[in-house]
């Protein structure tokens, strides 16, 4: 699926090789265990172990949390995230942290800062599953049928795909706001503005992958007994195609998902993002936190930043233990006793190209 | 996988191709790199276009409110935004071609003389964040393979992934907090004093770069001014891209420790010290030299983020501020000279992997 690797094809296949050995090893030592054990998170969780166990659990448990925060954040919340009164009594601007019902104070604005910051993982959940699920649909479909048709087609695709891959994603993001909100927008409005915004950037990234992939796949001789049995285009491309190019998917679907909420929070931070009345952003509160950092006030700031490094972190943590476990050569070895021999093999394949299936190649671009 | 290289080389592969079959040499593969900056750009151009003015024409966008419909129907006219979308990208392209990004509306200055203004400040910031971003990506990317699974990599790999989850200006205010308000030993935004700003303007040719400037005008405090507002943007940004560097020389070195010639060296009693500095280093370096390609775009986007947190009056500053203002032909120079250092930093990146490593011409 590479598309351009520096390597000599042979030594290339040969690696490609061992790692599919070795994959097929852990494959059929998983394939002897109970059902709920071979699912893709689990079966990775059993696989890891030392240091890489403990991120991938600790990067479970954040967006558990996320996701849990999100789903309740009407109960857990004390007030609206458009609230600056209760009960018809003002909350007071700026108010210290711990003040009697307001355990993280509150903004310049008046609201109250820890109500923001969970309802805050709302918007940036519904603004990740929008983009990474619209990305990933247009990106596979594009990225299908342009390995698959080819010619001019393919051409035109992959140099568009390359120009906006080449791009500063976050210059694009802004572009595509001000084109979809013209800047500023109602809570529904604005997430689906961040949303398109972010996957205008995402989708060659599945493109890329995808088209590499078909590519080297149509060349495979069970397409081609396929066309000669009389298989249609759409059946090859859903079936024979798709089904054996989506390896890598979730590893940048893990990473397009932290972007996508570090994108959310750089476009509120610049004033492009969703109004305060209408849904709370992380980013957004950041901005308006700066000019209270220089009077010393630093609890509106803190706490929404805090909440986007914990839920990238641990969005990233997730797909970054997917990729090092699914990569032989990152993968943490077991004591000797415990090493199973292919992944011996597999190590010794070991290769300066083991930068190439690093995931900060693809994490480069955030 | 994707390699690192893939954004730099992918256009390239099927020309770079065609050269093989033609015994091309790295002459020629330079050139025809070159040419492909042009599309590249020329895409980006007319996206941009068409994206900006399916919102409408920038007039009515920065004078909105303000005038009456009358008012703005003249101004629109005088302007040549009631002809045709096609005529009017055309008549962009020709002055695209001679140099000339128009006029600004806000502030009615011409869009090249901001780029040439504004661009300094930014490249200045970009260098002195590449500077962090190797003083700290390198060396603790050496250690952390040094001392693979052991308690030091642990340590620095946690630190990078937390690099990257934290935005830059989530570090900024962070860095502002501690360094500017608790213990005020650096200023809190900025490129200059204002008293340096007055001893600066004594300067009859000023340079781009008031570092330069300050160190041809021989004053030592101003020296100091200046260096005490880049370090805090400087680090923000340069910490974001460390921990990329960090990861790639860790995981690259892993891979060359492990080869042959790295034992041959060892079994000659060559230190250890030496053997990650020198013999297993270098070839492990190479992909970070396309990395950086990479980085120039992601450090532009960055530096949006970092300019507006510090206040560093540079493009990314002035691109938050005119999009404030819905000045859309500034956002539109801007971006476009964006998207052009990004093309051309992408070539050179290409052109200097190329001239390292001989396999990537293929």
């Amino acid at each position: 699926m590479t598309v351009s690797n520096p390597l000599p094809p042979g030594e290339e296949s040969l690696a490609q090789d061992m790692e599919l050995e070795a994959e097929g090893a852990l494959v059929a030592q998983d394939a002897q265990a109970p059902w709920f054990a071979r699912l893709p998170l689990v079966s990775h969780l059993r696989r890891s172990v030392g240091l890489q166990r403990a991120m991938l659990v600790v990067g479970l448990a954040l967006t558990a949390a996320l996701l849990l925060t999100a789903l309740l954040a009407p109960i857990i919340a004390p007030y609206s995230f458009s609230a600056t009164s209760a009960d018809g009594q003002d909350f007071g601007t700026q108010l210290p942290l711990g003040s009697p019902g307001h355990l993280l104070g509150t903004t310049v604005s008046g609201f109250d800062v820890l109500s923001r910051v969970i309802w805050g993982t709302r918007t940036a959940v519904a603004v990740m599953a929008c983009a990474v699920v619209a990305s990933l649909f247009i990106g596979v479909l594009l990225g299908l049928v342009s390995g698959y048709v080819g010619g001019w087609l393919d051409r035109i695709l992959v140099m568009l795909a390359d120009a906006v891959y080449a791009f500063p994603s976050l210059l694009l993001a802004i572009v595509m706001s001000i084109v979809i909100s013209g800047g500023q927008s109602s809570a529904w409005g604005g997430i689906l503005a961040a949303a398109i915004s972010i996957t205008v950037v995402f989708v060659p990234q599945y493109f890329r992958v995808i088209r590499a992939e078909v590519v080297r796949l149509k060349a495979e001789p069970f397409v081609e007994a396929a066309k000669v049995v009389g298989t249609g285009h759409g059946r090859i491309m859903g079936t024979h195609l798709l089904r054996n190019a989506t390896r890598t998917l979730p590893l940048i679907f893990t990473l397009n998902s932290s972007e996508a909420i570090l994108t959310l929070a750089a476009l509120g931070f610049l004033g492009f993002g969703i109004e305060p009345t209408s849904a709370a952003e992380w980013g957004y509160d950041l901005n308006r936190a700066m000019s209270d950092a220089t009077s010393g006030i630093w609890w509106t700031g803190l706490f929404p930043g805090l909440a986007i490094v914990l839920s990238v972190l641990g969005v990233t943590l997730v797909g970054e233990s997917i990729n090092d476990l699914n990569d032989p050569r990152l993968r943490t070895r077991r004591p000797a006793r415990r090493r199973s021999g292919s992944v011996t093999a597999a190590t010794a394949a070991t290769s300066a190209t083991a930068a190439a299936s690093s995931p900060a190649a693809k994490e480069a671009r955030a | 996988m994707s390699s690192p290289t893939t954004t730099a080389e992918a256009p390239t592969a099927p020309t770079a191709r065609r050269g093989r079959r033609a015994g091309g040499g790295l002459g020629r593969y330079i050139l025809v790199r070159f040419a492909l900056i042009i599309p590249t750009v020329w895409i980006l151009m007319t996206v941009v276009f068409f994206l900006m003015r399916i919102t409408g024409d920038p007039i009515t966008a920065a004078l909105g409110g303000r005038l009456t419909p009358d008012q703005l129907a003249e101004r629109r006219a005088a302007a040549g935004y009631d002809r045709p979308l096609l005529v009017q990208y055309l008549d962009y392209l020709g002055s695209v071609l001679r140099g000339d990004f128009g006029t600004t509306y806000t502030d009615n200055t011409p869009v090249a003389t901001v780029l040439a203004t504004y661009g300094a400040a930014t490249a200045e910031l970009v260098v002195y964040s590449v500077i962090v971003a190797l003083v700290v990506g390198v060396p603790l990317g050496m250690v952390a393979a040094r001392f693979r699974d052991r308690w030091p990599d642990a340590v620095l790999r946690v630190g990078a992934i937390l690099g990257y989850a934290t935005p830059v200006f989530f570090v900024g205010l962070l860095l502002k907090l501690v360094f500017s308000v608790q213990l005020g030993w650096l200023p809190v935004a900025g490129r200059i004093s204002s008293r340096g700003e007055l001893t600066m303007g004594r300067i009859t040719n000023p340079s781009p770069s008031y570092l330069l400037d300050a160190i041809r005008l021989g004053d030592g405090g101003l020296i100091v001014d200046v260096l005490t507002h880049a370090v805090l943007p400087a680090v923000a940004l340069g910490l974001l891209t460390g921990g990329i560097f960090l990861r790639l020389v860790r995981t690259n070195l892993i891979g060359t420790l492990e080869m042959p010639y790295v034992d041959s060296a060892r079994s000659r009693g060559v230190s250890e010290v030496r053997l990650a500095t020198r013999h297993a280093l270098r070839p492990a370096l190479i992909p970070i030299v396309t990395v950086m390609g990479m980085q120039i775009a992601m450090m532009l986007g960055g530096a949006v983020l970092t300019e507006t947190t510090f206040e560093w009056k540079g493009l990314g500053y002035m691109l938050a501020q005119y999009m404030q203002a819905r000045d859309y032909v500034a956002v539109q120079g801007i971006v476009m000279m964006l998207a052009v250092i990004v093309a051309v930093s992408n070539f050179i990146v290409d052109v200097i992997a190329a001239l390292i490593d001989p396999r990537v011409r293929y």
